[in-house]
């Protein structure tokens, strides 16, 4: 199948429930120790009135996301998947409690040589998440290049 | 505890972003990240597995220095403000590797009424190598009056 065929596939929506307990997880692995991401009493008193969510926590969306993923669906080998960019906008805050819905779909798929020689696959995969008042809340678009060997840099 | 806030008086283009500083990544920092998000992708934990695919050892996920890079936006700009975060992604992290993350304004200006930044800001590597670069766009509040 020409990889371009995948432009407008759209993914199945899921639920993803925003625990505090993640928010929580997320924050010290990325090493932020801002208390509006652990500690309720702060958070009740802040503008947001609960613990916020970091600007990049939907990544956590893959402990929900169901069926294929866009890199089986493509016949990416996680060998050699590169992550090329990652964007977001930002419309409401994202709070623990809130339970998003999440809508996808392919919006570009391409072919380019590499510059060392080989095929890079390009997919931008494009995911809108709206709150339980159906609120759009954020919009992140993953840029993942599929190369032909290893990078080396 | 008192958060700053970063106010629309108080800045100029060509500001600097007080640097963040993630010291010696190491295997822990990555699989930390990896559980935390669900990236679980062997490539950035499982040693032999990144070795035959060609690389030297395991490297940390993008997403985790995009992370430690948003850390210093927030500290920056504040909770919330943040409305456009474009992260490229130009050079793998490895164990051993020291993240520092900057960022400089280079723009600001009014839309609908409400007052906004742009910057950009990234993540090096102790030889200076760019690892992610980013611009932003961040709403910033006018001083309240006193």
């Amino acid at each position: 199948m020409p990889i371009q065929d995948l432009i407008g596939k759209e993914f199945p929506p899921f639920d993803m429930p925003v625990e505090r307990g993640k928010i929580r997880e997320f924050a010290n692995a990325i090493g932020d120790d801002n208390p509006i991401y652990s500690d309720p009493a702060y958070a009740a008193k802040s503008e947001f009135g609960n613990i916020l969510a970091p600007p990049t926590f939907v990544a956590t969306k893959a402990f929900w996301r169901k069926g294929e993923s866009v890199f089986e669906l493509a016949g990416f080998d996680p060998h050699f998947r590169l992550h090329g960019e990652e964007e977001y906008e930002y419309y409401k805050p994202i709070l623990a409690g809130d339970v998003l819905t999440c809508e996808s779909k392919i919006t570009e798929a391409y072919e380019k040589p590499g510059r060392r020689g080989g095929k890079m696959t390009f997919i931008v995969l494009e995911f809108s998440f709206y709150n339980q008042k159906r609120e759009k809340v954020l919009v992140s678009r993953t840029t993942s290049i599929h190369t032909e060997g290893a990078v080396k840099n | 505890m008192e958060k700053k806030v970063l106010y629309l008086e108080d800045i100029r283009a060509g500001d600097e972003a007080p640097p963040v500083v993630v010291a010696n990544i190491t295997r822990t920092h990555i699989v930390k990240y990896a559980g935390a998000s669900g990236d679980f992708n062997p490539i950035h934990h499982d040693e032999l597995y990144a070795i035959r695919g060609g690389n030297d050892r395991v490297f940390a996920m993008g997403m985790m220095t995009a992370g430690f890079l948003s850390h210093m936006i927030t500290d920056w700009v504040g909770d919330g403000k943040l409305r456009q975060y474009k992260v490229r992604f130009a050079r793998q992290v490895w164990p051993g590797d020291t993240v520092t993350c900057k960022g400089k304004i280079t723009k600001q200006y009014t839309e609908g009424g409400k007052n906004y930044i742009e910057a950009d800001v990234f993540a090096e590597n102790q030889r200076a190598e760019k690892l992610i670069t980013s611009t932003i766009v961040a709403e910033v509040l006018n001083k309240p009056a006193v």
